[in-house]
């Protein structure tokens, strides 16, 4: 179990490091907020009802960009036969990555909304509900993100092929996230369905993503 | 593994065949390594070094053949790449990989002589400390039989001197090694086995 955790507090060093996805994924979540503000224009009303829409979409374009460092480094540098050699169940090893890439990114990108929310005029009670859809769909996100960057760990320049292969996985989890947070902001009855159905979409990714992750791993070890 | 204990583990490979992109490279492979055993691989650039130790290493499915371990926990590869994080001090990568094999770095550390630069990120240092780096890595783990490639790439004639010491300390408590590599090798009554192209 202390492997586990090794893993996890490595690689969100690493994130923070040189060279590391971390602070990139949080910019690039501020910056596409920032165009998108921008334009809009003053309308607030406009603003405060796409503002769930847009935080959701510009979270998920964050993550996305981050997921080629999840595998392709350590199998560049010969971290991935170390971490194969030394792992009981390698899909508890992939669970251990997509944490360390869920608190580098999703966490950090959780963390920075209540800030970047202010600009679409989403705060006090309203900003809740995007926390918490964000809190319960960020994993989902990662683990997901983490399964497709196992695919691609060989290959060279993999970000957009990473993005085709999530965009169709990533497609339930941006609805009913998006969803909630619009829904419990406008004190919708649909708020606790679009959660439930939110937290059921990252469940279902945190059994199967390792297991997938761990299968592609060992054919991207050959 | 406490400094008392001996090595008991063995590995025998029964007709390996490896291929390497859809093609058999090299086949027919018998060896039997038992505690204190070493075996040098040698053979020109292609013939296939890297691919068989992946094998012997379990992180390459042969395409015939077997590769049998009494325990499957006590090989430890160490490729050409060193396997260490650029921007994690010495010390970082030391204790990451102390934690995955359940071990400790200070003996690992000292046998490599990595003190100098045990503060500095692995980016800064020169090839041969970060192959030293890489090595520290057969020490740290405990484990039987360190599968290698190329150990002594890159490193002065001291500090090969040391990994010829480090080997036979090893073998001397009943742990074995398979090398593939280019350079001569120190290595009393190591067996050979040579590559065709």
């Amino acid at each position: 179990m202390s492997a586990f955790f090794a893993i996890i507090a490595r690689d969100v060093a690493l994130a923070f490091r040189a060279g590391g996805g971390a602070l990139q994924a949080v910019s690039f979540f501020a910056l596409t907020i920032v165009l998108f503000a921008l334009a809009v224009g003053p309308d607030l009303a406009l603003m405060s009802d796409i503002a769930a829409p847009v935080l959701w979409t510009s979270a998920l374009l964050a993550t996305l960009i981050s997921l080629e460092q999840v595998y392709r480094p350590d199998r560049e540098d010969g971290s991935l036969d170390v971490l194969a050699e030394t792992s009981d169940v390698l899909a508890l090893t992939a669970f251990a990555k997509a944490t360390a890439h869920w608190i580098s990114t999703g966490l950090l990108l959780t963390a920075a909304t209540p800030i970047l929310a202010l600009l679409f005029n989403i705060e006090g009670p309203a900003l809740w509900p995007l926390l918490l859809s964000l809190l319960i769909g960020a994993p989902g996100l990662s683990l997901i993100g983490s399964f497709a960057a196992a695919l691609t760990a060989a290959l060279p320049r993999a970000g957009l092929l990473i993005a085709i292969i999530v965009s169709p996985l990533y497609a339930p989890i941006l609805i009913f996230g998006a969803g909630a947070a619009s829904a419990g902001a406008a004190g919708d009855p649909q708020y606790g369905a679009n959660l439930a159905l939110l937290g059921a979409s990252s469940l279902f990714a945190a059994i199967f993503s390792p297991l997938a992750s761990a299968a592609a791993l060992r054919f991207n070890l050959d | 593994m406490p400094d008392a204990a001996r090595y008991t583990v063995t590995l025998a490979a029964c007709d390996l065949a490896v291929a390497r992109g859809g093609r058999v490279i090299v086949d027919g492979v018998n060896l039997a390594i038992e505690p204190g055993d070493a075996v040098v691989i040698r053979g020109p650039n292609g013939a296939g070094k890297t691919t068989l130790l992946r094998a012997f290493a379990g992180l390459l499915t042969p395409a015939g053949g077997e590769v049998v371990v009494s325990d499957d926990r006590q090989r430890v590869f160490c490729g050409v790449l060193n396997a260490g994080k650029p921007t994690l001090t010495v010390n970082e990568n030391l204790r990451f990989w102390a934690a995955l094999y359940g071990a400790r770095v200070a003996a690992a550390r000292a046998a490599l002589g990595l003190e100098p630069v045990e503060h500095r990120p692995m980016r800064e240092l020169s090839t041969g400390y970060q192959r030293r780096l890489g090595l520290a890595r057969l020490v740290l783990s405990g484990r039987a039989i360190w599968i290698v490639d190329e150990p002594t790439a890159g490193l002065d004639a001291a500090s090969t001197t040391a990994f010829e010491r480090l080997l036979a300390e090893h073998r001397a408590r009943g742990g074995a090694a398979i090398i593939a590599t280019h350079e001569p090798l120190d290595a009393p009554g190591a067996r050979t086995l040579e590559l065709q192209p």
